[in-house]
Formats: C-alpha cells, structure tokens, sequence
C-alpha cells in the first residue's frame, strides 16, 4: 500500500514505539500533524515555544531511558529549537528532532520560513538529514533512530520538506540497519580491562571519578557494586549524580568548580583514578596543567575515543559501553584472591576523613532570612530524597547539586554542558509526562525561570503538578557572585528589576502560588505545596540576596585553590 | 609538524561541510583540502594537509572518525608515502625573460599549456616544496597569476586506503 511521507513519519514513530511527541505546528509540517491527528498511537504534547519543546523531549528521554522526540516546523521552528537541541547535544541525550521544511523546489530560493536546517544544526547534532525523497523516509528514520540510541547518545535530526510529505510510496520500515561508516567499538579490550584491574588492586590512594556516561549507559548497578566491593571513595560530577548513592559513606560529594573539598582534594591526591564516563571537563579538574601529577595512573573508560586523552593524558584508556566494561572488571576482581592493602585504603580514608571536617558545605543556619540551601535540605526532607528534581542554570543549580542527595540514576535533571537556563521548566514536564506519578520538583531561580516562564500554560493544558521551587534572590545569581569576586562588586546588569509577582503570574495561568518571605515558613510552604497532588504550585522563596555558593574554584584555577566560605 | 590526513567520506552532500566544519569548530588549521570521488562512486576522497602537534593530531583523527559520513581516516606521514600537487601559473614572458622562462620551466620538469607573444601559462606538479621553489626561483613581478590544487597523497608499497 502506498502511504504519504506524512503517513509514513508517523508509523516511522509507531514502530519505534514512541508514546510522546512534544511539538508546535506550522506550515512546513501541516502534513504530518494532519496524520498525528487521525491516530491515537502517538500523543503529541503542544508546548508554547520550539525551546521548550526540545528540553521537554529532553527531559522526558533523561528521566526514562527512552528516546526524547519532538516536532517542530521550517525557519522559525527550528531556530527556535536550536537551544533545546545544543542543551541534548552537550549531554549527549538521544533524540530525534523531526522538523518541517520548504518544498525541494523552493529550497534555496530564501521562501517563506525557510532556513538552511541542516546547515544551522550540523555542530549540534549527532547527525542530520534531509530528506529529499520519500523512498529514503522510513530509512532516514531508522538511521535516525539508531544513530541517536548507539554509540554515545546524541540528538539527531530529520528535516523533512513540505512536499516529501505529500509525496506516496511503499512503506517498509527496516527491521535492522547498519552503516559502513559508524561502528562504535562497544566492547572494552579485554588486556586494557585487566591492566586497570591490576591498578585498582595495588592502589594506595584510590578515587573513582564517574559522570553522566554511567547513568546514560545504566551503569549504575555495575557501579556501585564495584565502588562497595573495593571500598574506594567515589565522586559523581554534575551530570552522575544519582549514579552512585548520595547517601552513601563511600560518596564524598560533587567534584570541580563548586564540588566538596574532601572530593577535590583527594581527586589531585589519588594515585588511582578510575575515570568512568566523564570528560575531565573545565568545570570538573580546572586547569589540566594543575590537575597533572607525574604519580597518579589514570584509568580512563569511555564510549567515545575523543573523549580519551582529549584534556588529560591517560594512561589505561577504555574504549567501550560503561556497563559493560565495569562488569568485566568486576568478574575479575571477584575471581581474583587479591584485594587493595586495607593499611593503605585505611589511611587514605582517615585523610579524607581530615577533609571532611573543614564541613565546606555549611552556612548560617541562623540567619533570619532565608538561606538558599535550606530551602534544598528542607525540600529533600519533604520529599524523603525520592522526587524528580530538574533545574535551570545558576546558583540554585549548584545548590541543589550539593545539598539534595540524590540515591537512585535519572532523578537530577539540568543542563551541565551547555549550561542552558529555561531549561528546568519545560524538561519537568517531560519527566512528569513519563512519571506521571513522581514527585516532580523545578528548581530555579528568578531569571532563569522567566526564560521559559510560557510553559506554564503547557502544565495547565496536561494537568503536570509540577512544583516549582523558586530561590528569588532578585539577582542572577551567579552572574552577580563573579562581580562580587572578580569585578570589584559592579553588578554590571545582573540585577533582576521589574520582577512580576511570580504569586498572581502563576493564578493567571491557572495554577497555585505561594510566596515564603520568612526562614520559619519554609517547611510548611513545602508542605503544603507537596500535598496539593494534582496542582502545579510556584513557590517564590524570597532568599539572602548576598549568599555565594561555596566552595568556588576560580575559573582557570587547580582543583585545590578552592575558596571556601569561612575564609571570606 | 605538518599531518596530510586521507579521509575516505561517503560521497553525500553536506560530507565536505561536517569536515571543513569540523576544523573551524574546534580551531584546526587546514593548510589545503582537496576532495573528488573515487573508483567507487559512493564515495569520495579527501586529503587534508594539517598542521599540529601529535595530540591535536591525534584528536582531530579521532573527531573525524566521530563523524557519521566519514568512511575511514589515515594519516600518511605516519608512513612512506607519495604528496603530490598540480599548479597553474601564468607569467609574463617578453622579450629577453621569454628564454629564461621557458628554461626556468624545463629545469622544473613543467609544461608550457598556453602561449601569448606576452605570457606563458605552466603547468607543475610536484611536492609542495617543489612549486614553492619555483616560484621562488623567478621574479616574483612577472608571476601574473597562481592556481594550486592542494597536495594529494598515497602511500607507497603495498599500503592502501579501502573500505
């Protein structure tokens, strides 16, 4: 039977088994919301703005396991989308992105909504196509599909012309598909992975160093059993945590800019490190030259070989899934009599031990205004550390990071790589579209919530109870706390004037809001807020305007010139 | 020091441009780029003349072969290989230079494709020190214009790039 490329999109979707596309329709792709609309398979999510489309099939693809897809039209729609699209990229999130675009015969003839789609997305893409033909529709699809879900993750998209869409031929949709050109070595080296196991058990100051590659691979199982089996301490970065237990003794906080002193610490002591998906980012180690000590062995596994010596030379690298090559390791140090000398992990633990007495994480308990950070310890109670908790760019990011322990994969949900504020709100709603029981918390702050602040319509429209944690300090934050640092307190532009009243903002739209002024009302705004199970709450937490998150590595700085809060 | 990289791509529109953007992304340098396609016309081949030391090398081998389209990638100065490159140019030749010019060419080894009773247009292939030194050798004044192709390469012996 001959079926339309509209036709075919959508079955295309079906047989990925996909149960949510988040989108905003426009003329390139009447064609193929038209076939949405005559099924009931696929349900589409209409949010307000392209942005917010992406970062909500963002949020929903990093709180699940499952591909995020979202459907936008020519021009407009897809710069609109381009955001969302960077966002997912940074932190390799799979996803299709299917965007409309002008007919063949108009491409190129500057037409109405027309923008050079592929062109514009190509450095933030896993891949792209254009489509061009509708026999190559299903199989672009299914490219699509693969590419993004192998390999390292990634957002890969399709740009389909209006007229491709109106175009019929035979559906086929390819049960497997391979392409000469990508073959991501999956299965780690069986000699490197042995080599690290023999590092790991001479070690004497051991630190395992993991990232967002181990949730992404669901390594998290494989990873804890490994950090427990060998007693090691273990750091997750801003994009792994969750990926091993927060709670857990052996984890000694958050690594980098803003991470614990003792995790610092011992991350420029070891002379062990097992690096597990991570990137040795800037924000992580700081300045590689400072990072770099002539003693310490590095391990390093990773899906992607350019991620591998790309800022730190490593001395095992491993080229392969996380998941697969913990495992490995852990049957041979299962199988193996030998064990890392307890005199030396003792030692090493009881100086770690010494860090964690500086308590880098403390803050004024008394204050009389709100403290930031007790409003994150007090929504961690509240919600017994079990909630979904997304959050934007800024400040109250990083205070969520340190202060919300985070036990289980996939409940921090932020922007770590490209740092997108607006990003909170709309990836909420995709992790209550895919919860749709969780607790699912936004944690913003003033500026970064106005990005994206049109979404609230959306949680109106599907019923999401999204509570929103608001730290209003009146600033951009983290803007303002580099003026404070480094450009002599001139708080060039980093003053948020003309604030609405987030309280009457959020009944305009139809939802609840509250407004917390006092230290004292904190628990019981929480409270409530939480036991208002089907509404979507605002909470506008009015917030010290001076407090700094600590402890701060300046940009460009080594992990160990951290400023800590009692040296102010 | 100097890398010539031989890239085999998918013969696809837009393969040029994941490359050639590739290099302006991440601040690679491209000394020359060439690209056409092979005995197997779905694909292509380029060679990349880079410059960078091995870890930027070794990084920009490792992006490339990040890169969907991209088939296979060697670096042949890792090798014994052969570099080749064509140049065009075109120089006034009149009067007492004209002689001069057409032994500067044969001392060259190129061939002189198109005459004027003003100027000759030469044509040189050789390694890229070959072509620089012949326009090193003649007056840079009479040099009216210059076409390179960018350097080609292969290895020697019984090395082959192939799918």
């Amino acid at each position: 039977m001959q079926l339309t490329g509209a036709e075919i999109t959508i079955r295309c979707l079906q047989e990925e088994g996909v149960e949510y596309v988040f989108g905003y329709p426009g003329g390139a792709v009447l064609n193929i919301y038209d076939e949405l609309f005559k099924q009931d398979k696929v349900k589409h999510v209409l949010v307000r703005h392209e942005q917010g489309a992406v970062h909500a099939a963002d949020g929903y693809s990093r709180s699940s396991q499952k591909i995020g897809v979202a459907l936008v039209t020519s021009g407009p729609g897809v710069t609109n989308a381009v955001t969302g699209i960077a966002t997912a990229y940074m932190d390799s999130i799979p996803m299709v992105v299917i965007t409309g675009q002008v007919p063949t015969h108009a491409i190129g003839q500057d037409a109405f909504q027309e923008c050079d789609t592929v062109g514009i997305t190509r450095p933030c893409v896993k891949h792209n196509f254009l489509v061009k033909d509708v026999k190559e529709l299903a199989s672009t699809m299914k490219k699509a599909f693969y590419l993004a879900t192998t390999g390292r993750p990634g957002p890969v998209l399709v740009d389909i012309p209006k007229d491709v869409t109106q175009a019929a031929t035979e559906f086929v949709y390819p049960k497997t598909i391979s392409l000469r050109s990508y073959n991501p070595v999956t299965k780690g080296h069986a000699g490197q992975i042995k080599k690290a196991v023999q590092l790991l058990l001479e070690a004497k100051r051991p630190m395992i160093y993991t990232g967002g590659g181990v949730i992404l691979n669901n390594a998290s199982s494989q990873l804890t059993r490994l950090v427990r089996l060998l007693g090691f301490p273990c750091t997750n970065t801003l994009m792994g945590l969750g990926s091993f237990p927060g709670t857990d003794p052996q984890f000694t906080g958050m690594p980098g800019m803003h991470g614990t002193y003792e995790t610092n610490m011992a991350m420029q002591d070891c002379d062990v490190m097992l690096a597990v998906g991570a990137r040795f980012d800037d924000r992580v180690i700081g300045d590689p030259k400072h990072f770099y000590r002539a003693d310490r062995r590095i391990i390093h596994i990773d899906i992607d070989p350019s991620s591998i010596s790309k800022r730190v030379k490593v001395d095992v690298p491993i080229v392969g899934y996380v998941a697969d090559v913990l495992e490995e390791m852990l049957k041979l140090i299962e199988s193996s009599p030998q064990r890392p000398d307890p005199a030396a992990l003792k030692a090493w633990w009881s100086q770690i031990k010494e860090w964690q007495r500086k308590d880098c994480l403390k803050y004024d308990r008394a204050s009389k205004l709100i403290k930031p950070q007790f409003v994150i310890e007090k929504l961690y109670e509240i919600t017994k550390g079990d909630a979904f908790i997304t959050s934007d760019v800024g400040q109250h990011q990083m205070w969520a990071a340190q202060y919300y322990k985070f036990d289980k994969p996939r409940r921090w949900i932020n922007s770590g790589g490209l740092g997108t504020m607006g990003f909170g709100l709309p990836a909420a709603m995709g992790v209550q579209m895919v919860n749709p029981d969780a607790t699912v918390a936004c944690v913003t702050g003033e500026a970064s919530i106005q990005m994206c602040i049109q979404e609230l319509s959306t949680c109106k429209q599907y019923h999401l109870p999204i509570k929103i944690v608001n730290l209003n300090n009146r600033y951009m934050g983290m803007v303002r706390q580099w003026q404070e640092f480094f450009y002599g307190n001139r708080y060039a532009e980093s003053y948020m004037d003309a604030l609405p009243d987030f309280v009457k903002l959020s009944e305009a739209y139809g939802h609840v809001g509250l407004k917390i002024e006092k230290p004292g009302d904190v628990e019981g705004a929480l409270k409530e807020a939480f036991a208002q199970k089907e509404r979507l709450v605002f909470l506008d937490f009015i917030t010290d305007q001076s407090e700094n998150v600590f402890p701060m590595i300046p940009g460009g700085k080594g992990l160990t010139e951290m400023i800590l809060a009692e040296e102010l | 020091m100097r890398h010539i990289l031989s890239i085999l791509v998918e013969n696809e529109s837009g393969a040029l441009s994941r490359v050639s953007g590739l290099f302006s992304a991440r601040g690679y340098n491209i000394e020359s780029l060439t690209v056409a396609p092979t005995e197997d016309p779905t694909m292509s081949r380029m060679t990349i003349v880079t410059e960078g030391s091995d870890d930027v090398i070794e990084q920009i081998t490792k992006q490339l072969n990040k890169l969907v389209e991209v088939v296979k990638v060697v670096d042949l100065t890792e090798g014994n290989h052969i570099e080749r490159e064509l140049m065009l140019v075109k120089v006034r030749a009149a009067g007492k230079e004209r002689d001069e010019m057409k032994r500067l060419a044969d001392i060259f080894r190129g061939r002189i494709l198109d005459v004027t009773d003003k100027s000759y247009t030469i044509e040189l292939t050789g390694p890229g020190e070959k072509l620089d030194a012949f326009l090193g050798a003649i007056e840079p004044g009479v040099i009216l214009e210059t076409v390179r192709t960018g350097a080609s390469g292969i290895g020697r012996g019984e090395r082959i790039l192939r799918v």
